[in-house]
C-alpha cells in the first residue's frame, strides 16, 4: 500500500495534451508548406528553418534564464509560431530579418506577457506586422510563384492586392488592372504572388479540415470571417465593379485564408465561446474590408486580427456559456 | 423512439466495461465485519447495541441520528466486539461497530426466498415505513435516504419517476448485471415507488451500450404489464447518469440552481435502489447486501468479478478473495474512475454506496500542470455550462463573490473539465474547494434570514 | 505657418488655464474633511496591508485608531513596538507593551519520523489535500507538506525544508501577522511569544490520538504521557486530548520538560547551550529525593500525632 497514489477524482484523463494539439496544427500546415516549397524551393525552406529554430531557441532561452522555469510545455507552441511566421514572410526575406521577426514574436508578443496562454496578441502576426512596418521594401518584394525546380530565374513583383492599390491610385479600373497583369481567377490552387503561406488556398483548406476532424478547432471563426468578407465584397462589387474587387478575389488573395483558418483561430488570442467567436470573426472581416477598400495598405488581415485581439477580453466578458438551469 | 441525451457539455471516455459478462457471485463471509455509522447522506447513525450483544443478520444495530439519516442493520449474525472510531477508506476516523461472525442466522420476519412477489401493497405509509425501517438509501452514489426522497414536501407533485440505469461511469458493471439478473425485481421495485409517488409515470433510462439490458427490461415490463412504465434508450455520454442531466435528457426540463428535482416534477432513483426497495417492501429484507465490481485496467479479464457482498465486509477481504491486489496497480479507487474516491486505506470497510474496487495502472498518474492555453475544452465539456478555467483562476485568487456570480456552487463534480484539459490543470481539485467556500457563504446568508 | 504655431500655443494655454481653474473649484467644493492624522499614521505603518492587525489594511487600521483615540484595540504585529511608539506619538496616547511574537510550527513529523503510507497526487494545496483524505502518513493531525503557509506568507519568512518535509520559519523575517496560522488547515502553526533572546520552549506536535496510535504513526509524536506536566514546577504544561501544551506566559525556560520527554516532541530553540539531558534529569531526581526526604518525616509526625 505504501506506493499507492491517492488523488481527488477524476482518475482518468483524455488522450489530449497541449503538445498533441500543437503537433496537429503543424501537421495541418504541412500541405501548404509542401506547396510553397514546390513553388519557392530552397529559399522557402531556409526562411522556415531560421524562423523555427530562432522561435524555439528564444522561447527556451527566455524560459530557462529569465523565467527560470522549464520550457517543456511551450516548445511545441513556439514551433507553431515559427512555422506561421515563416508562412507570413516572402521567401526572399534575409535571415536576419526573420530573426528579428522571431524576436518580436516570441520575446515581445509572447514572453513579455508571461509566456504561453498569457499573450494578448497573436505572436506570429505581431512579428510579421513589426517587420512590415520596419522593413517595407524587403517585406513587399514578393517572388512570383513558379516551379522553382523548372525555371531558374525567379521573377519578383508586387502582390495582386498591391497591384490593384497602385492601379486604382493611377486611375485605372479593376478590370483593366486584372487583365493587364493576367490575374483572372487562378489563385484557388496556386499562382497568387505573396507570402509563402498564401500561395494555395486549397492546401490550407485541406489542413484545416484535418484540424476540424481532430476537433482541435471549431469552424465558427473562419466561417464568420469568410462570410463577412464575402458579404461586404459582394455588396460593394455589385454596386461599383470598377473600383471594388469581387468576392473570390478578396477571399483568395492576401492572407485571408491563412489568417482566417490558422491565425484567427489561435486559442490564446481568440474568444472562448462560439458566439464570441462569431463576433470576433465578423469584426475581423469588417476591418479587413475597410482597410482594403478605404485604407492605404493593400492588405489588412494582419492588422484586422491584431485589432480584434484587443477586444477578446471584452468579448469573453460579454459572451458566456449557456448555463444549466439558469435560463 | 430516438435516443435521448442531455443538452449541455459532456464527454466520451473509453467504456472499459471489462467485467460486463461476469455473472454475480455471492461473496463468502469473513471472520469480522465493520459496520460504519456513516454510510448515508445526513446525520450519523446512533448505535443501539452494546459490546458483547449477540446480533442476527438483518437486525437493527443503529438508528437514524436525524431527519435525514437511516437505520443500519447487522449484515451478519454474531457478537458485537467493539464500538468505536476506525479509519475509513480516506483515512478519516469514523464510528464503526465491529461484529465477529458466528454462523449465518437471520432475524425473524425476513423472507429469504427468491420467489417474485408482484402484488404491490396498497398502503402508502406501510410502504414508506418498510423502506425507512429497512435502511434503504440511494445507491447511485449520493446515498440519500430513499424514504425522504420518495416523500415530497406538500405542494410538490411527482410527475415522473426516472429509474437510472445509465451507469455512465467507465468500468462499472454492477448496475448492468442486476438489470440482467434481477430484472423483474427491479421493475416491481419501480412499480412500488410509482405507487408511493401517487401513480406517476416511470421512465427507465439505460445507455445504448447495454442493448441486452434494454431488451430484458422491456420484456419484463411487457410481461408484468405495467402500462405507465417505459424504457428510454440514452446516448452513451458521460455524465448521462447525473441526476440533473438525466432529468434534462428524459423530461427536457432543467432543475434551477439550488433547486431540487421535485421542483420540476422529477424523482430519480438508481436501479440498485429499486432492487433494494423491492426487497425491503416485498420481502421485508433490510439493505445489507449490494453488488460490487472488482475491475481495472491492470486486472486480467478472468480475474474481474461482480460480487454480491454483505455491507460491512472489509475491502481488503474482497480484494484478497478476488486474488489480491495486482502488482502494477498504482491507484485503487472505490467507485468509477470519474467520480470515485481513491482508497488510501484498503483495511476500510464497505458501505451501502460501495460499487467497485477499481485497480488503475500507471496511466492514471497525473502529469505536471502546464499553462492554460485558453482552448475552452473545459467549458465545452462542462455539463452545467460553467467555465472551469475561470473558476479555477478565481479560486486561486480567492475571489469568493465572483465565484458565486459565476455559479461555482452549481458544479456537480463530474470531472469532465479536468478529464478534457490538455494542460493537465487540476481544475476540479480547485473548483471543488471553491464550491465549498461559496456554499458556506450561501448557507451563512440563508441562516441570517 | 508661424500664425498656426502662435494660435496653437495660445489656445492650448488658455484651455489649460480655464481647466485648471475648474479643477481648483471642484477640488474646493467637494473636499472631504479628513483627520490628517489618519494620513500620518498610515505613512508610519509598514504599508504591507497584510491584515495581521485584524483590519482590512493599514489605512483601515489608521482610521480605526484615530476614531478610537487610543491604541487599545490596535496593534501592528509587523511594525512591532517601534512603529507603535511612533503611532502613539501622533495620537498623543500611551501604547501598551506587547511581547513580540513569532510563528511556531508545531509538528516534528519529519520524513524519517513519520513514514509515508501512500503518495499524494493532485493540486499542491494543503486545503485540497486535507479535504480529500487523512494524509499520506498515518498521522491525521500533522503537517501535510504542500506549503499553503509558505504561499500565504507575504514576508518570505516561511520555506519548506526539503530534508524534513516541514515548513521552517525565518525568525528575522517573521512579523507574526498570523496569515500562516489561518492558512494551515491542520492548525499546526501557532503565534507564540518570541521569548528572551529568542529562547522558547514548545510542544512540537498536535496529535490527539491515544499514545500507542500516535507513536505508531510518528516516532516523535506527543503521546500524552504527562511526564512533562508532572515535572514542570511552574504549572505551565497541561495535557488535554492526549497532547501536551506549554503556556508561554508561564514557562520559565528551565528545559526540564524537554529533557524528560520520551519522544522528543518538546523543542527548545535559540538556547546558547545544547541541552544536557542527563544533567537535567539528575537535577530533577535530586530535587524529588529531597522533597521526599522532607515530606516523609512530616508525614511520620502526623501519623504519630493521630
Amino acid at each position: 500500500m505504501d506506493k499507492v497514489i491517492v488523488s481527488p477524482s477524476p482518475h482518468v484523463h483524455s488522450p489530449a495534451s497541449t503538445d498533441r494539439i500543437m503537433i496537429d496544427v503543424i501537421i495541418a500546415l504541412l500541405p501548404a508548406l509542401l506547396v510553397s516549397f514546390f513553388f519557392y524551393g530552397w529559399s522557402q525552406l531556409l526562411v522556415l528553418a531560421v524562423s523555427c529554430v530562432s522561435c524555439v531557441g528564444l522561447e527556451w532561452l527566455i524560459a530557462r534564464f529569465l523565467f527560470k522555469r522549464p520550457a517543456v510545455f511551450s516548445c511545441t507552441s513556439a514551433l507553431v509560431t515559427g512555422v506561421l511566421l515563416a508562412m507570413n514572410l516572402p521567401c526572399t526575406t534575409p535571415w536576419w530579418i526573420v530573426l528579428i521577426g522571431a524576436l518580436v514574436a516570441i520575446g515581445i508578443a509572447k514572453m513579455s506577457f508571461g509566456g504561453l496562454g498569457q499573450n494578448i496578441f497573436n505572436p506570429a502576426i505581431t512579428g510579421r506586422v513589426f517587420l512590415l512596418v520596419s522593413f517595407p521594401v524587403q517585406m513587399t518584394n514578393w517572388t512570383m510563384p513558379a516551379n522553382s525546380f523548372v525555371s531558374v530565374d525567379a521573377v519578383t513583383g508586387a502582390t495582386p492586392l498591391g497591384l490593384i492599390k497602385e492601379g486604382l491610385k493611377a486611375g485605372q479600373s479593376i478590370g483593366d488592372i486584372l487583365a493587364a497583369n493576367g490575374l483572372e481567377m487562378s489563385g484557388l490552387l496556386r499562382d497568387i504572388g505573396g507570402s509563402s503561406g498564401e500561395v494555395s488556398a486549397i492546401a490550407l483548406l485541406v489542413g484545416f479540415c484535418y484540424l476540424l476532424v481532430r476537433k482541435v478547432v471549431k469552424p465558427w471563426i473562419p466561417l464568420s470571417i469568410v462570410a463577412t468578407i464575402a458579404l461586404i465584397a459582394g455588396v460593394f462589387h455589385g454596386i461599383d465593379p470598377a473600383h471594388f474587387t469581387g468576392i473570390g478575389f478578396n477571399l483568395l488573395t492576401g492572407g485571408v485564408m491563412l489568417g482566417a483558418l490558422f491565425m484567427a483561430t489561435d486559442y490564446v488570442t481568440s474568444p472562448m465561446s462560439n458566439w464570441g467567436g462569431v463576433i470576433y470573426g465578423v469584426g475581423i472581416g469588417l476591418i479587413v474590408m475597410m482597410i482594403r477598400y478605404f485604407g492605404s495598405y493593400p492588405e489588412g488581415m494582419s492588422f484586422a486580427i491584431l485589432i480584434m485581439n484587443c477586444f477578446v477580453p471584452l468579448i469573453n466578458r460579454a459572451f458566456h456559456q449557456k448555463k444549466y438551469g439558469r435560463a | 423512439m430516438s435516443k435521448l441525451t442531455f443538452s449541455i457539455g459532456g464527454i466520451h471516455p473509453a467504456d472499459s466495461k471489462i467485467a460486463r459478462e461476469r455473472k454475480i457471485e455471492v461473496l463468502p463471509l469473513p471472520d469480522r465485519v465493520y459496520v460504519s455509522m456513516f454510510q448515508h447522506l445526513g446525520a450519523m447513525a446512533k448505535p443501539v447495541v452494546a459490546v458483547g450483544d449477540a446480533v442476527k443478520a438483518g437486525q437493527i444495530i443503529a438508528e437514524p441520528g436525524g431527519f435525514i439519516s437511516a437505520y443500519i442493520h447487522s449484515p451478519v449474525s454474531g457478537t458485537v466486539r467493539s464500538i468505536g472510531p476506525r479509519k475509513d477508506l480516506a483515512g478519516f476516523m469514523q464510528m464503526h461497530i465491529e461484529i465477529e461472525v458466528q454462523g449465518d442466522e437471520w432475524a425473524e420476519g425476513i423472507d429469504l426466498t427468491t420467489d417474485l412477489v408482484t402484488s404491490v401493497p396498497e398502503d402508502r405509509d406501510f410502504i414508506l415505513d418498510r423502506i425507512k425501517m429497512n435502511g434503504v438509501v440511494g445507491l447511485g452514489g449520493a446515498t440519500f435516504p430513499t424514504h425522504v426522497k420518495l416523500n415530497p414536501p406538500p405542494g410538490k407533485v411527482a410527475e415522473c419517476l426516472i429509474l437510472n440505469g445509465a451507469e455512465c461511469e467507465p468500468y462499472l458493471t454492477s448496475d448492468y448485471r442486476i438489470l440482467l439478473e434481477r430484472t423483474d425485481e427491479i421493475v416491481v421495485g419501480a412499480a412500488i415507488m410509482q405507487k408511493v409517488l401517487g401513480g406517476c409515470r416511470c421512465v427507465i433510462g439505460i445507455e445504448e451500450n447495454k442493448p441486452e439490458a434494454i431488451a430484458a427490461v422491456r420484456a419484463s415490463v411487457a410481461r408484468l404489464g405495467y402500462p405507465s412504465m417505459e424504457v428510454a434508450v440514452l446516448k452513451k455520454r458521460y455524465p448521462q447518469g447525473g441526476e440533473k442531466q438525466l432529468i434534462d435528457a428524459v423530461m427536457h426540463r432543467q432543475v434551477k440552481s439550488g433547486g431540487l428535482p421535485i421542483d420540476v416534477g422529477a424523482v430519480v432513483q438508481n436501479v440498485a435502489t429499486s432492487l433494494a426497495v423491492y426487497e425491503a417492501v416485498q420481502k421485508n429484507k433490510p439493505l445489507v447486501t449490494n453488488v460490487l465490481t472488482v475491475t481495472g485496467d491492470v486486472l486480467a479479464p478472468d480475474r474481474q468479478h461482480n460480487y454480491l457482498f454483505r455491507i460491512g465486509v472489509p475491502l481488503s477481504f474482497i480484494a484478497q478473495y478476488a486474488g489480491g491486489v495486482p502488482e502494477d496497480a498504482v491507484k485503487i479507487v472505490s467507485g468509477g474512475p470519474m467520480m470515485g474516491k481513491a482508497i488510501a486505506n484498503l483495511d476500510a470497510t464497505t458501505v451501502k454506496g460501495s460499487s467497485s474496487i477499481l485497480y488503475l495502472g500507471g496511466k492514471t498518474s497525473r502529469k505536471e500542470e502546464g499553462p492554460c492555453i485558453r482552448c475552452g475544452r473545459c467549458a465545452d465539456a462542462c455539463p452545467m455550462g460553467l467555465e472551469p478555467f475561470l473558476l479555477k483562476s478565481l479560486y486561486r485568487a480567492g475571489d469568493v463573490p465572483a465565484l458565486e456570480q459565476n455559479a461555482a456552487q452549481d458544479c456537480i463534480e463530474c470531472g469532465c473539465c479536468q478529464y478534457s484539459c490538455p494542460s493537465y490543470i487540476p481544475l476540479l481539485d480547485n473548483i471543488r474547494m471553491a464550491k465549498g467556500q461559496v456554499m458556506a457563504v450561501i448557507r451563512a446568508r440563508n441562516a441570517k434570514k | 505657418m508661424t500664425n498656426t504655431i502662435i494660435w496653437t500655443v495660445v489656445i492650448l494655454t488658455a484651455l489649460g488655464l480655464v481647466l485648471s481653474l475648474v479643477l481648483y473649484w471642484i477640488a474646493r467644493k467637494f473636499k472631504v474633511e479628513e483627520d490628517p492624522r489618519i494620513d500620518d499614521i498610515e505613512k508610519t505603518l509598514p504599508g504591507a496591508n497584510c491584515g495581521g492587525c485584524g483590519f482590512a489594511g493599514c489605512r483601515a487600521f489608521a482610521d480605526a485608531a484615530v476614531k478610537a483615540g487610543n491604541l487599545d484595540a490596535n496593534y501592528c504585529p509587523v511594525g512591532g513596538a517601534e512603529v507603535m511608539k511612533k503611532v502613539a506619538v501622533i495620537l498623543g496616547c500611551e501604547v501598551k507593551e506587547a511581547a513580540p511574537m513569532v510563528a511556531v510550527v508545531r509538528c516534528n513529523g519529519t520524513c524519517d519520523a513519520r513514514p509515508r503510507i501512500n503518495t499524494y497526487e493532485g493540486e499542491r494545496s494543503c486545503k485540497v489535500k486535507a479535504a480529500l483524505y487523512g494524509g499520506d502518513t498515518g498521522c491525521l493531525f500533522g503537517c501535510l507538506g504542500c506549503g499553503d503557509c509558505v504561499a500565504a506568507c507575504q514576508f518570505g519568512a516561511l520555506s519548506m525544508n526539503p530534508a524534513t518535509g516541514l515548513p521552517s520559519v525565518d525568525e528575522s523575517k517573521c512579523t507574526a501577522c498570523g496569515k500562516c496560522v489561518a492558512a494551515c488547515p491542520k492548525c499546526i502553526i501557532e503565534l507564540r511569544s518570541k521569548g528572551p533572546r529568542g529562547m522558547r520552549e514548545y510542544v512540537s506536535c498536535t496529535n490527539k490520538d491515544k499514545g500507542p496510535v500516535a507513536r505508531k504513526s510518528c516516532s516523535s509524536a506527543c503521546i500524552g504521557c504527562g511526564i512533562c506536566e508532572k515535572t514542570c514546577q511552574h504549572g505551565a504544561i497541561t495535557v488535554a486530548d492526549n497532547v501536551a501544551y506549554i503556556d508561554f506566559t508561564k514557562c520559565k525556560l528551565c528545559r526540564e520538560c524537554e529533557a524528560v520527554c520520551p519522544t522528543g516532541a518538546i523543542h527548545g530553540v535559540n538556547f546558547p547551550k545544547e541541552l544536557d539531558k542527563e544533567a537535567v534529569k539528575k537535577r530533577i531526581a535530586d530535587r524529588k529525593a529531597k522533597a521526599a526526604a522532607t515530606v516523609q518525616p512530616e508525614a511520620k509526625k502526623e501519623a504519630e500525632n493521630v
